[in-house]
């Protein structure tokens, strides 16, 4: 190439400033290439509201349904359960659920609307398992403090009967509880909760 | 018709100079003539790739990337496909073989201090690869979509949430829905099958050019370009071909005997290589009851559970891989090879690899707070190898590095050597058998070998001062 009597900074403008439009134009160009990404329309009007019969739900059991594809926990606590919640305090992380994800309907000392009946996403703050449901008092592999509660196999967090995470576990908040509302004593809906409707 | 094949050969040459490729790359590509058995692992690891791109476009012949038919179109292939259940495992068995060879050439790196100037750029583009390699063989792992699969994919996924402010959205924008579901499976065959084996292959032909720029190590650690004769060739290299392109032949045979007794005799490795829970179709509500990953990222998974909180549980995990890029920086020893590094590299290297498997071992068992707290320790031996080594490599007293590669003797070298080992170990009686002869026969000798295991130890230990 010959660069005799040619302007070399006109060519360096000229090389800089289509690199510039050509950086800005790939960068335009990669937006739908990554929304596309995004959880598309359908997916994203999926999340409806799901109601269940708990009317069958005897004390003490655990039922088990499906909300967005997640798995949320039903439990009739009996007032045994709720007794030992009590005394949990010192060993939780966030006792009083001020860093946890509930509505403010559930924000209380047993995390749901009625004291007995407890609801919560079932998976777990720290990786998303599903923890198991242990409510045996001092199993040989959780150790004698063990009060009851849900114990996540994969990382080994712990949470007591209100979805309350231990302190020193992985887990960083309390289980999520969802959204939900009663329609009848024995009927509810989760997904949506009162102050929707009244609204 | 020989002259035909000539001038249409010669048509091509003419226009497309593969000879010379082959000259740079293959027949006058001098690597050192003392590669040892662990010079094996680098070609094996090509085969293996070789191996799982042909197996893994036949399976995608049947493969059904739906959340609601992937699972039965793997039973398809494993049931109704003529011959399906071979390429099936041939690609399964393919992806641990994978880690072996490429977790054994890695080692080699270390061992041999590979990764020392001026060979950083091959070590980093090596590392490139594993990094891309965990990619593919994790988005792969996905598509069974059994409960291994889906719950293995849902805790690595929620990794990313819990970087902060970005975390949420990142994990729904990498699922592509609230929850592991059928977009998630799509989009991971479409980087399992095209996108990252792309950058694999792209990555894998940098490291090879980059290694044939600066030339290979060896386990001397010795500059064989330091010394050539008058053509300019290392006095201590060999071409390429046919010298080690045969010999890695040999490796080939070697290791088709191991992978084709896994293939046939146990498939899923006792559940390492295709884990128990797999066999069941993922299922959203209930996580198994012991979930593991599959071996070859048990030791990360491992460090991840060791820390006690969500962040740093994932910048620990995140550290101990890229930590190993940084090894050439690290690394302040004088000379490259093992064989003449100081007694505690030697040991920092021991201990390195005790803490390697031991995590891998715990990362495959229950988080009982007794196993916590043995990873918790091993975690920190396994950081300890890497952010002490500037210290302890600056420390330490080298040997001096001989300015030319030394001969090892051969095995037929030494027999004798390892017969007078067991003439030591044995004593001979004579006896008489059932039939009434006297036989002489070779019965273990106590004493004898109480001595010999004393002289091996005190080898081991002289080697490691």
């Amino acid at each position: 190439m010959n660069n005799e009597g040619v302007d070399t900074s006109k060519r360096q403008f000229l090389t800089s400033a289509l690199t510039v439009v050509g950086a800005v134009g790939t960068g335009y160009l990669a937006v739908p290439f990554l929304s596309q990404m995004q959880p598309s329309s359908k997916a994203m009007a999926a999340g409806a509201p799901v109601e269940v019969d708990i009317s069958k739900l005897e004390s003490g059991q655990l039922l088990r349904v499906a909300w967005r594809g997640k798995p949320v926990w039903i439990l009739n606590r009996p007032p045994r359960m709720l007794k030992i919640l009590e005394g949990m305090d010192s060993q939780l992380q966030d006792a009083s659920s001020n860093e946890s994800i509930q509505p403010e309907i559930s924000k209380n000392a047993t995390r749901s609307i009625k004291p007995e009946i407890f609801i919560a996403v079932g998976l777990c703050t720290h990786l998303g398992c599903s923890p198991t449901f242990r409510p045996e008092i001092a199993p040989p592999d959780l150790g004698d403090d063990w009060e009851g509660g849900f114990f996540c196999p994969c990382h080994g967090s712990k949470f007591d009967l209100a979805g309350r995470v231990y302190k020193s576990v992985p887990a960083p908040t309390n289980l999520d509880v969802p959204p939900y509302r009663y329609i009848t004593e024995t009927q509810i809906i989760i997904g949506e909760d009162t102050a929707e409707e009244s609204a | 018709m020989n002259k035909h094949i000539t001038a249409c050969g010669n048509w091509i040459l003419d226009r497309l100079a593969v000879d010379k490729v082959w000259n740079q790359h293959m027949a006058q590509y001098y690597a050192p003539k003392n590669f040892n058995f662990w010079y094996f692992f680098g070609s094996l690891a090509l085969l293996v790739l070789v191996n799982q791109i042909a197996t893994g476009i036949f399976l995608t012949m049947n493969y059904k990337p739906d959340a609601k038919l992937a699972f039965d179109s793997v039973e398809y292939i494993m049931r109704d496909v003529p011959w399906g259940w071979l390429i099936r495992y041939m690609h399964s068995t393919g992806a641990s073989a994978f880690f072996i060879v490429v977790y054994l050439h890695m080692f080699r790196g270390i061992m041999y201090g590979s990764f020392k100037k001026p060979r950083e750029l091959i070590w980093i583009f090596g590392m490139l690869i594993f990094f891309a390699l965990m990619a593919e063989a994790f988005t792969g792992y996905l598509l069974p979509w059994g409960q291994m699969s889906y719950w293995g994919a849902q805790v690595i996924i929620s990794l990313f949430s819990a970087i902060p402010v970005i975390g949420d959205d990142l994990s729904l924008w990498i699922r592509g829905d609230f929850v592991i579901a059928d977009a998630t499976l799509n989009r991971f065959f479409a980087f399992h099958v095209i996108a990252v084996p792309l950058v694999i292959l792209f990555l894998v032909f940098m490291h090879i050019v980059a290694l044939h720029e600066v030339g290979s190590n060896n386990p001397d650690g010795v500059e064989i370009k330091k010394t050539k004769d008058a053509q300019g060739i290392p006095l201590d290299g060999i071409p390429f071909h046919p010298y080690y392109s045969v010999k890695d032949i040999v490796g080939v045979g070697v290791f088709l005997f191991f992978f084709a007794t896994v293939i046939f005799y146990m498939p899923d490795m006792g559940g390492y290589f295709l884990e128990h829970d797999n066999f069941v179709p993922a299922d959203p509500l209930k996580t198994p009851e012991h979930i593991a990953p599959v071996w070859y990222f048990t030791p990360y998974y491992a460090i991840l559970r060791a820390v006690p909180d969500k962040f740093a549980g994932v910048i620990a995990m995140g550290g101990s891989i890229f930590v190993l890029f940084l090894l050439p920086w690290l690394d302040r020893s004088p000379v490259k090879s093992i064989r003449y590094r100081g007694g505690i590299y030697k040991k920092a290297l021991f201990l390195f690899v005790i803490s390697f498997l031991a995590l891998g071992y715990l990362g495959t068992q229950p988080a009982t707070s007794g196993a916590i707290i043995v990873t918790r320790i091993f975690t920190v031996m396994y950081f300890a190898f890497f952010l002490l080594m500037p210290i302890y490599t600056r420390w330490e007293k080298a040997k001096p590095e001989p300015t030319r590669v030394t001969e090892q003797p051969s095995i037929e070298e030494r027999i004798p050597a390892m017969m007078e080992t067991l003439g030591e170990m044995t004593v001979k009686k004579s006896m008489t058998n059932a039939k009434g002869d006297t036989v002489v026969k070779l019965r273990p000798n106590p004493a004898g070998m109480g001595s010999v295991l004393i002289r091996f130890l005190k080898k081991i230990k002289a080697s490691l001062d």
